[in-house]
């Protein structure tokens, strides 16, 4: 056996090996993934269409609530269109928010019985949400098909801001299910931060109708920006991007992630004797 | 040759909490400790910051030292809690040490149980992937094993049925076949064997047997003494965190089941694992040959007699209408017998601790061979006084249980008993 490594492990010292590990065990990863969603759809009767009637009807009620009764403008897009652009990145947001956060608690026998590196099983929480997005997405294509709204080239762009919304997802998913093995109070937090962020995030609004000097304040909420990101490159026309706002969301969620990987490795080392 | 595995000044602390029976903490205590602390200090701004007498340091291990060579088959043993587990926890990077540091040449592999990961949903095809994959193996390499691990599970028929509607023992053998499959330079096995039937445990340790010869180190915690000595060749018994005594295997378990023998007398009044009121404690047990000399261990069919001894803090302490239990747990952790003066209706109006002890008489002993613990109960008009687990073991040898000058087959069966064969004529 001549292509052994050698492998160290030293009180208060973390893995030397630690993202070659996570590159090895890139394929746990998606099996993690691919067990939540067959699980999902082998346990619900509806299955997938669950994925597709939940942001839908949401959307529904939104439009009806914040068009109809409110009255608030929409710049001329169909307020269904308007808001779905919005809640496609709010509920991948919030699903895998609490999807991630729970997830090493719901796999706590595999934490106490066998290693990997931890990051796997929220990062693949945030992966399962990710697939319900693309599903939702077919929503949003049906929508503007029906009203017959096309995008222009803003629409290549979206990537980007999917790229954002991931990195939203994942760094407040990392802080919350570290924080959740060690206080299990948060567990409490979760649907809390999740019901209040759909009502301070422009979610059923457009964040046009901030008032101008509030919102560099209102984009300290970093969804603001991924979800102003969004309606940026799918809506197109005359919808504008408040930059500056933007540019701030989008150092949080930096700062939320690097953060966020920086406490999940430092405390994952002692997930197995907590949880 | 450099060691495979080498261990050195390894030590693991746990902090005891006394406050909540959790592990984790909430978050309420702890803005409340150091809202107590900072207006403390506001109170008192000289005082010396006090210690916090909720939590208690525990040591699971401590100063571990050892060399493991390549191809080595090893055999960890100790009493439960005497930190096995944590080791193995430690070798496999489940959790940190301490103090101290390991190095470990190769893949390694640990089995701390069977069938970790397993969704009840899921198939058992889907299963195995989803199982190997967590124990660090490659999909391609799943793919080339499948059908040699559906062969050793034995399980074609059900490939495609949810795992949730496997009977335990097809559930047991699918987990083990992933995992026996795994190709690791260094195998680390806890107790698994404990589960499954007979047939299936010969196969397990057959494809240890055969893991082991292919060069790869064996690690195996055990409470099964005869699987020990027969699938190790090297020992390391842990008592109480501590490496106590390493070399053959066989030697080891000598010493270990000596020392659990031994420290039954000794320590039973300390032990500090035990529930009831502690009016009165169990302060020992004795096995008694039919000479009465205390004996460490004793032979299938002799006359024996287990003395169990009271103290109390009270002086000339009498409790009333005591009941006395002794539970007979075998290697595998079995109730096998259960013993009480209730069950035979002998009840005494009182015993004077400080005076009298109890025997329970056995003449010819039906136990088969092995090792046995006992659990001690000591109760008074339905409140417990006194409860021990595995307060003490003891050895039985084989034995002419029979008188026949003939040992009964090892290994048939679980109990003796009197019984005789006649030949009737005519019958057919």
């Amino acid at each position: 056996m001549t292509h052994q490594h050698t492998l160290l492990i030293k009180a208060g010292q973390t893995e030397r090996h630690y993202w070659k590990d996570l590159w090895r065990y890139r394929e746990l990863f998606f099996f993690l993934a691919w067990r939540d969603i067959l699980v999902r759809y082998k346990q619900t009767a509806i299955g997938i269409a669950w994925a597709l009637l939940r942001p839908f009807l949401t959307m529904v009620v939104f439009t009806l609530v914040f068009s109809k009764l409110a009255k608030l403008p929409s710049d001329g897009v169909p307020y269904p269109i308007l808001v779905f652009a919005a809640l496609l990145p709010w509920q991948f947001f919030s699903n895998a928010f609490t999807e991630a956060g729970n997830s090493l608690i719901s796999n706590a026998n595999m934490i106490s019985k066998v290693y990997f590196p931890r990051l796997v099983i929220p990062a693949s929480a945030v992966i399962v949400s990710f697939v319900d997005f693309l599903l939702s997405g077919i929503i949003l294509v049906g929508l503007m098909l029906w009203y017959g709204f096309y995008p222009n080239w803003r629409i290549l762009t979206l990537p980007l801001f999917i790229f954002i919304a991931f990195a939203a997802a994942m760094g407040s998913g990392l802080w919350i299910a570290a924080l959740n093995v060690k206080y299990r109070d948060f567990r409490y937090i979760i649907p809390f931060v999740v019901q209040l962020g759909l009502y301070v995030s422009p979610v059923g609004f457009s964040s046009a109708i901030v008032p101008q000097q509030w919102r560099l304040l209102y984009s300290l909420n970093p969804m603001v920006g991924v979800i102003d990101g969004f309606r940026w490159a799918i809506l197109g026309g005359n919808t504008q991007l408040y930059w500056d706002g933007f540019i701030l969301s989008s150092s949080l969620i930096l700062l939320l992630l690097i953060t966020g990987i920086f406490y999940f490795r430092k405390t994952e080392r002692r997930f197995a004797d907590l949880i | 040759m450099t060691p495979v595995i080498s261990v050195q000044n390894l030590g693991k602390k746990y902090i005891l909490s006394h406050q909540s029976p959790e592990r984790y903490t909430a978050l309420r205590d702890v803005i409340a400790n150091g809202a107590k602390r900072t207006l403390k200090k506001f109170r008192h701004p000289f005082a010396a910051p006090e210690n916090d007498e909720a939590h208690e340091e525990f040591w699971a291990l401590k100063d571990i030292n050892f060399d493991i060579q390549q191809g080595d088959r090893v055999g960890i043993i100790g009493r439960n809690g005497a930190g096995k587990s944590t080791l193995l926890k430690i070798l496999s990077r489940i959790t940190e040490p301490t103090v101290g540091q390991i190095s470990i040449k190769g893949r390694v592999a640990s089995l701390l149980e069977v069938g970790t990961g397993f969704h009840p949903e899921l198939s058992g095809r889907e299963n195995i992937y989803l199982n190997g994959a967590i124990l660090g193996m490659r999909k391609a390499e799943i793919i080339r094993k499948f059908d040699e691990i559906v062969d050793f599970a034995e399980v074609e028929k059900f490939l495609d049925t949810p795992v949730k509607r496997y009977s335990s023992g097809m559930y047991v053998r699918l987990a083990f076949a992933v995992a026996a499959h795994l190709d690791p330079e260094i195998l680390i096995v806890d107790e698994v064997l404990a589960v499954g039937d007979a047939q299936f445990q010969k196969k397990c340790l057959g494809k240890m047997e055969e893991v082991s010869q292919e060069g790869r180190t064996i690690l195996f915690v055990s409470h099964n003494m005869a699987a020990v000595t027969k699938l190790c060749e090297r020992g390391m018994y842990l008592s109480s965190g501590m490496l106590s005594s390493t070399g053959e295997a066989e030697n080891v378990v000598k010493t270990y089941l000596q020392d659990s023998a031994r420290k039954a007398d000794i320590q039973l009044s300390e032990r500090k694992d035990r529930q009831g009121s502690g009016l009165a404690k169990f302060s020992s047990v004795n096995i008694l040959d039919s000479t009465q000399r205390t004996t460490e261990s004793v032979m299938c069919g002799q006359d024996i007699t287990i003395r169990i001894k009271l103290s109390s803090q009270t002086k000339g302490l009498t409790i009333k209408n005591p009941i006395i239990a002794i539970g007979i747990d075998d290697s595998k952790g079995l109730r096998v017998w259960h013993l009480s003066n209730e069950s035979t209706g002998q009840y005494f109006s009182g015993i004077d601790v400080s005076n009298e002890c109890l025997d329970f008489r056995i003449p010819k002993l039906p136990l088969v061979s092995g090792t046995y613990t006992m659990v001690l109960f000591l109760a008074s008009n339905n409140t417990i006084i006194d409860w021990i687990q595995d307060a003490a073991s003891f050895n039985v040898e084989q034995g002419d249980f029979y008188g026949t000058g003939k040992l009964p087959p090892p290994g048939q069966g679980c109990f003796l008993a009197d019984y005789s064969v006649r030949m009737i004529a005519g019958h057919a």
